[in-house]
């Protein structure tokens, strides 16, 4: 039965709007006080820091009735937009900030990661700047000495270890930055979106390193929008929104159900009145989905689902020549690909009578890339006229899949992601063949 | 702790504290090894980033030395009593500019390191504070000079030298009272920045450095020690060059203020310090 590290019991920050940034001068403290006083004296006041709604006057709840139980070695994922809370709610379990109201207990010796390279100094050499950074980051000096090489190797900077860092590179003062953090063993590891740094290969080793910890027992907080980081690091994932807890449950579902509401997505779209259906005098649309095949709408799609494109019509006019024409846009507007109907074998060339039709376009998993998509429907009559065309009549998400990322944390590039055969043959062994002829 | 101890598992909770809190001097020590590192930080920083390094703690005494020699000593022709004027001002100068750069320094210490108090949870304490420690090895320093210009005038210490401790001590207190009333003041109102160099200019000119605290008549010296630089400085005239009377009444109102100044600042120190990663 593990126990309990991080209990966090309604906790709830308030700022005032701006606040963050804005120190003041005595002049601004003097004008403020005068300007209440000027406010108490013409309405009652109603800008105090109270319960109730998120915004109430100068106030703002970053922060607003937050409980959770996070059991030892568990490792929770915290995702929302900008501005949730997440960073708040970090803040106050590191002790940086203290929440307005609510508790928390935390047991165990706490390591936060809310940025790399704390502290670092310019002119204090790659030497000076681990031990230094080390301990602000809660590092005993013992254990800085006992884990320095480990950490300058991870780093790769053995070189320049007594050159000031001012004179690294952005690369090599990111890499050294977070190789210290990396090296940071707390019973409890809080970590905000430090992956952002370096290449694509330093990335990787980021991750290994973070899930080594979440692997080892530490119980893990972190905060990212790199929902495929959360959902292979995390065994939970909270969603926080407007400073309130959303979701809090099993990565997968929570990321599905945040994802959702994040994009203006549109899987489908129905209208019941044909009369007021988009369309005109020949034809009017009822309905148009997208969904993975054999699932609702609502399902996700990853870049391994195979999926439908589904469209239900109203054919108005008699013996009629007709076919739908998809055009799917990537996230930068190119047309990944163009759908017509070649390959239906029923009414292809067939003259439509009047009455409801229903076209379904099967797509291949494993050909689009991640990303949003948005389909643009064209209805044709003959094979030459368009007679209805609709921009965006769904909007979806194919989502990043686990188990093809295969420890690439970067997006693969291109507009399609195909699966392709390869085959890698070894033709000449240089050195059997060197032998052979010495 | 090491982790391959599984150590101990020490519950903290974090709560919204209210009014004044308590000094939790145990967790300070805690963080020693952090206080031990920003003051080697600060002291490795200043003396690597100028071209004349260590120089500059003597430099700039010893050139306001020379120039109160001349007008204060020579020109306007204040009396230094049996000791040279040079070396009377200079004993003062050590302990003054000690208190002027430290008092500047650990004003500005928490506005310049924003970043860490908004990325790390650490006693905030620790760094006005280490602010004031990196300048003991400037003291240190010009403190050699003094002993030089001690044995060129032919000056030999009393006995009383072995209170010598105490008023650096006094002084680094001094300095960090001050200090800390201003580092946390600075986070909230940014104008503290402009009034710190005014503040020590007026503040050196109301301390005993160009001239001794004798020009003050009888019944007013006691009051001049609520200017807690004026015990600091007699202080350490009379552990150095063992000018006749110790400083009575007036060094026993100096450490009052100071006491005063010291827990005061650090009531307000501690009181602002929960908001500094809000502020800042």
């Amino acid at each position: 039965m593990p126990d309990v590290a991080v209990r966090a019991v309604e906790l709830g920050k308030i700022y005032r709007i701006g606040e963050r940034q804005s120190y003041q001068t005595v002049r601004d403290v003097v004008a403020a006080a005068a300007r209440s006083r000027l406010r108490r004296l013409s309405r009652r006041s109603g800008a105090a820091p109270g319960a109730g709604p998120s915004t109430r006057g100068e106030w703002v709840w970053a922060l607003e009735d937050v409980s959770f139980e996070l059991g030892e070695g568990e490792a929770l994922g915290i995702i929302g937009r900008n501005g949730a809370g997440k960073s708040t709610l970090l803040k106050i379990l590191s002790r940086i900030t203290e929440p307005t109201k609510g508790f928390a207990d935390i047991s165990g010796r706490v390591g936060a990661l809310l940025e790399v390279g704390t502290g670092f100094h310019p002119e204090l050499t790659g030497r000076e700047n681990i031990t230094l950074n080390g301990a602000i980051l809660g590092m005993r000096r013992a254990e800085i000495d006992r884990k320095f090489d480990d950490i300058v190797s991870f780093a790769g900077v053995e070189r320049f270890i007594d050159t000031p860092v001012k004179r690294y590179s952005t690369g090599m003062h990111a890499r050294l930055a977070f190789a210290v953090a990396a090296h940071l063993e707390p019973d409890i590891l809080i970590v905000d979106e430090v992956l952002a740094v370096g290449d694509a290969a330093f990335q990787k080793r980021c991750m290994g390193k973070m899930g080594d910890a979440a692997r080892s027992g530490r119980t893990v907080l972190f905060v990212s929008h790199n929902m495929a980081a959360i959902e292979s690091l995390c065994s939970r994932a909270i969603w926080l929104e407007g400073g309130r807890t959303v979701a809090d449950g099993a990565p997968a579902e929570v990321i599905s159900r945040y994802l959702g509401t994040c994009l203006s997505v549109l899987n489908e779209h129905v209208w019941p009145e044909p009369e007021l259906a988009p369309g005109n005098e020949r034809v009017r649309i009822r309905r148009a989905q997208v969904r993975p095949e054999g699932g609702d709408p609502s399902d996700q799609i990853t870049v391994a689902t195979p999926f439908v494109i589904e469209f239900e019509y109203w054919n108005m006019r008699a013996d009629a020549h007709l076919n739908l024409s998809l055009h799917v846009y990537n996230e930068q507007g190119v047309i990944v690909f163009n759908a017509v109907p070649t390959e239906e074998a029923v009414w292809q060339r067939r003259p439509f009578p009047r009455g409801l039709f229903r076209d379904t376009c099967h797509v291949p998993g494993h050909l689009l890339n991640d990303g949003v998509h948005r389909i643009e429907l064209l209805v044709v009559e003959d094979l030459s006229r368009v007679i209805h065309r609709m921009e965006d009549v769904l909007v979806f998400e194919v989502r990043d899949a686990d188990e093809s990322r295969d420890g690439w944390y970067e997006r693969r590039v291109g507009a399609v992601r195909p699966r392709l055969a390869w085959e890698t043959e070894h033709l000449i062994a240089v050195d059997a063949a060197a032998r052979r002829d010495g | 702790m090491d982790q391959t101890t599984p150590a101990r598992r020490t519950t903290v909770t974090v709560r919204p504290s209210s009014g004044w809190v308590s000094m939790r001097s145990r967790e300070l020590w805690d963080y020693r090894e952090l206080f031990y590192f920003l003051t080697w930080r600060d002291i490795k920083v200043r003396y690597k980033q100028t071209a004349f390094g260590a120089a500059w703690a003597v430099l700039q005494p010893f050139l306001t030395m020379v120039v109160f020699s001349l007008f204060f000593g020579s020109l306007a022709g204040i009396s230094s009593g049996d000791v040279p004027y040079p070396v009377f001002a200079f004993a003062a100068l050590v302990p003054w500019t000690f208190f002027a750069t430290a008092v500047a320094l650990a004003a500005n210490s928490l506005v310049e390191q924003e970043r860490i108090l908004a990325k790390v949870y650490f006693p905030r304490l620790i760094v006005p504070a280490a602010a004031v420690l990196a300048c003991l090895v400037d003291l240190a320093i010009a403190f050699v000079v003094l002993l030089g210009m001690m044995l060129v005038y032919g000056i030999v210490p009393s006995a009383a030298i072995v209170t010598l401790p105490f008023f650096v001590m006094f002084a680094a207190a001094t300095a960090l009272a001050v200090g800390l009333w201003l580092s946390a003041l600075n986070v909230q109102y940014r104008d503290v920045r402009y009034v710190i160099p005014f503040l020590v200019q007026l503040w050196l000119f109301a301390s005993p450095v160009a001239y001794p605290s004798s020009l003050v008549p009888e019944p007013w010296d006691a009051l001049y020690g609520l200017n807690p630089m004026a015990g600091v400085i007699e202080g350490f005239r009379w552990a150095l060059l063992g000018e006749a009377p110790p400083p009575g009444p007036m060094l026993a109102v100096s450490v009052a203020a100071t006491a005063a100044l010291l827990v005061g600042g650090l009531l307000y120190f501690r009181r602002m310090e929960r908001s500094f990663a809000d502020v800042v």
